[in-house]
């Protein structure tokens, strides 16, 4: 797994990008969720070949996704979602966007209406140091990769790994596989909940349904 | 270097006129036939070798073949001077650019204006009504007598538009790619009724003579003026009007109680209606508007817009702009979706532009940039597939 991460290192894709791309197979169909610059569907189109989509919320990501040879249209992923049809992918992507959505578990549910199975990655607030910074300041935290003030920031429904893992259950979606990545974007060894979600900046989760 | 050099000279020159469908009359949608019919239009760049490299770029209601360089009749820039040229989005040093002028217009191509071969004289209305279909059809056999077998790309606006979507639905497997500004899958009521009115304008003025014109001296001026004027109005955005003339009066201080042009937006509206009438006909705006009205790429389906898109292979790219209430953002954003729907290659943008309709003809660096870098990937990525 390590020799694997050094080796894709080389080719300039974000690290959290890569253990998602790792866990999509060849040809896949493949839908990325605010795919931002086009970056993990270009990586994924050479490297895997996938048939690629996007939704991207702003027009200079739109921009840059096209001139990559990217299919990607511009909008809100809430609502755009909501006009494919059931089954038209195989994967969905959801990577660091959950967050910023009007409602989460509407969205979760959408992505598996589209996709047979979603990647959905977002920032963990039970991380040790959010915790802390709530803790020792009485302020809402602001961090390298959540760094907006509580009034202007997109990210709006924030949660922890553990609230992730309950809102799956009652949704009745299955995890398949999840992943704690550290402040780096590596995967960590962890496998108890508490641990998880005490250290883990990032969850990343494989989700089916049930 | 000589044939750079002779592409240049070309630029403002008049545009080449092809008699096509002597032998094989063009089938109209009404059933009639054309036989033989002209299209005039103009070319920028090199064919290449194996004729991959050509891009058609279809007209709005009142354009012509002119898009580039000076044009001969107007004596004024090409519509689409930023667009196309060496170097520019649609490089010319690179493809091989083909500008029709549609069938039914008054620029060279058969419409109206021109000379039935049956009386010898001017259709006037014995021209029959054609559709956007009818347009693409002669496109089509433009195309065939140019000996290009595919498209690399179908690029317009507007009306423009309306053909890129009609040639890929219905001529798919003739286009690699298709580019659709500011347009549409099918007119609505309020689109029908703004022609309406235009027609009528033009139907009322006395000069018109139920289109025989030709016969006297004078011309429905006044009623295409008009026209004109309703028109332009649907291509700008109340924001941009009021930006450019807000309530100010034209060369006075104070209103005139009377009927003169008192304030500035009624001089340039007058202006517009003045100045196109000596460069348009007004039979071919009465033919042009119909052929817009009737335009539904959906009806052959039982207007099902996705039955229609249905297999495609062609990958669009789609854009809209958010001041346009003419072709508006959510009628592109129903061909997107209608496209995905069916799995369907399809990137779109809406652009913030707050000058109307008549984005797409302006000055609009997000407009160029998305077409450049669309049209940059398509055949960088073609080329690089070729070689595997």
């Amino acid at each position: 797994m390590n020799n694997d991460v050094i080796s894709h290192r080389a080719s300039d894709i974000r690290i959290d990008l890569l253990l998602i791309a790792d866990m999509i197979p060849k040809g896949a169909r493949v839908l990325d969720v605010g795919c931002g610059d086009g970056e993990l569907l270009e990586y994924l189109r050479r490297e895997k070949n996938v048939d690629a989509r996007g939704i991207e919320l702003s027009p200079d990501g739109v921009n840059k996704s096209v001139a990559k040879g990217l299919s990607v249209i511009q909008g809100n992923a809430e609502e755009e979602i909501s006009h494919f049809p059931d089954n038209s992918f195989d994967y969905v992507i959801l990577s660091q966007t959950l967050q910023a959505m009007g409602r989460p578990d509407r969205i979760l549910k959408e992505l598996l209406r589209v996709g047979k199975r979603a990647i959905v990655s977002f920032p963990n607030f039970g991380n040790w140091r959010v915790r802390l910074h709530l803790l020792l300041y009485g302020r809402m935290p602001v961090t390298k990769s959540l760094d907006y003030p509580w009034y202007s920031t997109p990210n709006i429904h924030f949660c922890t790994i553990r609230d992730f893992v309950d809102l799956c259950d009652e949704l009745d979606i299955k995890i398949e596989k999840g992943m704690a990545v550290d402040s780096v974007g590596g995967r960590m060894g962890f496998n108890v909940m508490m641990f998880t979600n005490l250290f883990a900046t990032q969850g990343l989760y494989v989700l089916t349904r049930d | 270097m000589s044939v750079e050099q002779e592409n240049t000279d070309k630029d403002d020159g008049f545009a080449e006129v092809v008699t096509l469908g002597e032998n094989d009359p063009l089938r109209l949608s009404s059933g009639e036939t054309l036989s033989p019919f002209n299209v005039a239009y103009k070319c920028w760049g090199t064919l290449n070798e194996d004729k991959s490299n050509a891009i058609l770029v279809c007209h709005a209601l009142t354009g012509d073949q002119y898009a580039r360089g000076k044009n001969p009749i107007t004596g004024k820039e090409g519509w689409w001077p930023k667009l196309i040229g060496p170097g520019l989005p649609i490089d010319t040093d690179k493809f091989f650019v083909i500008c029709p002028n549609v069938l039914g217009s008054c620029s060279g191509s058969t419409g109206p204006k021109e000379t039935n071969p049956a009386t010898g004289e001017p259709y006037g209305l014995e021209f029959p009504v054609i559709t956007i279909a009818d347009m693409v059809s002669a496109q089509v056999r433009l195309i065939d007598h140019l000996k290009i077998d595919k498209l690399f790309s179908v690029v317009g606006g507007s009306m423009g538009g309306m053909q890129v979507m009609h040639w890929a639905v219905n001529h798919g497997d003739r286009v690699k790619t298709a580019i659709c500004i500011a347009s549409t899958w099918r007119h609505s009521a309020q689109n029908i009724a703004f022609h309406e009115v235009g027609r009528q304008a033009i139907m009322a003025d006395p000069n018109w003579r139920q289109g025989r014109y030709f016969e006297n001296e004078d011309r429905p001026h006044a009623g295409l003026s008009v026209a004109r004027m309703a028109a332009h109005i649907t291509y700008m955005s109340e924001r941009s009007l009021t930006a450019k003339f807000g309530r100010n009066l034209q060369d006075r201080d104070k209103l005139t109680f009377g009927f003169d042009a008192d304030f500035q937006i009624e001089s340039y509206l007058r202006y517009q209606g003045i100045s196109f009438v000596d460069r348009f006909d007004a039979n071919s705006y009465l033919y042009i508007t119909r052929a817009m009205d009737y335009y539904d790429i959906s009806a052959e389906y039982d207007g099902s817009l996705t039955a229609a898109f249905e297999g495609t292979d062609v990958k669009f790219c789609i854009m809209s702009f958010t001041s346009d209430w003419l072709y508006t953002t959510e009628e592109s954003r129903e061909m997107v979706r209608a496209l995905n729907a069916v799995g369907a290659q399809v990137s779109f943008v809406e652009i913030e532009m707050d000058k109307g309709h008549d984005s797409f003809l302006l000055d609009c660096p997000d407009m160029f940039n998305i077409i450049s870098g669309f049209l940059q990937a398509e055949s960088d990525f073609g080329e690089g597939s070729d070689h595997e």
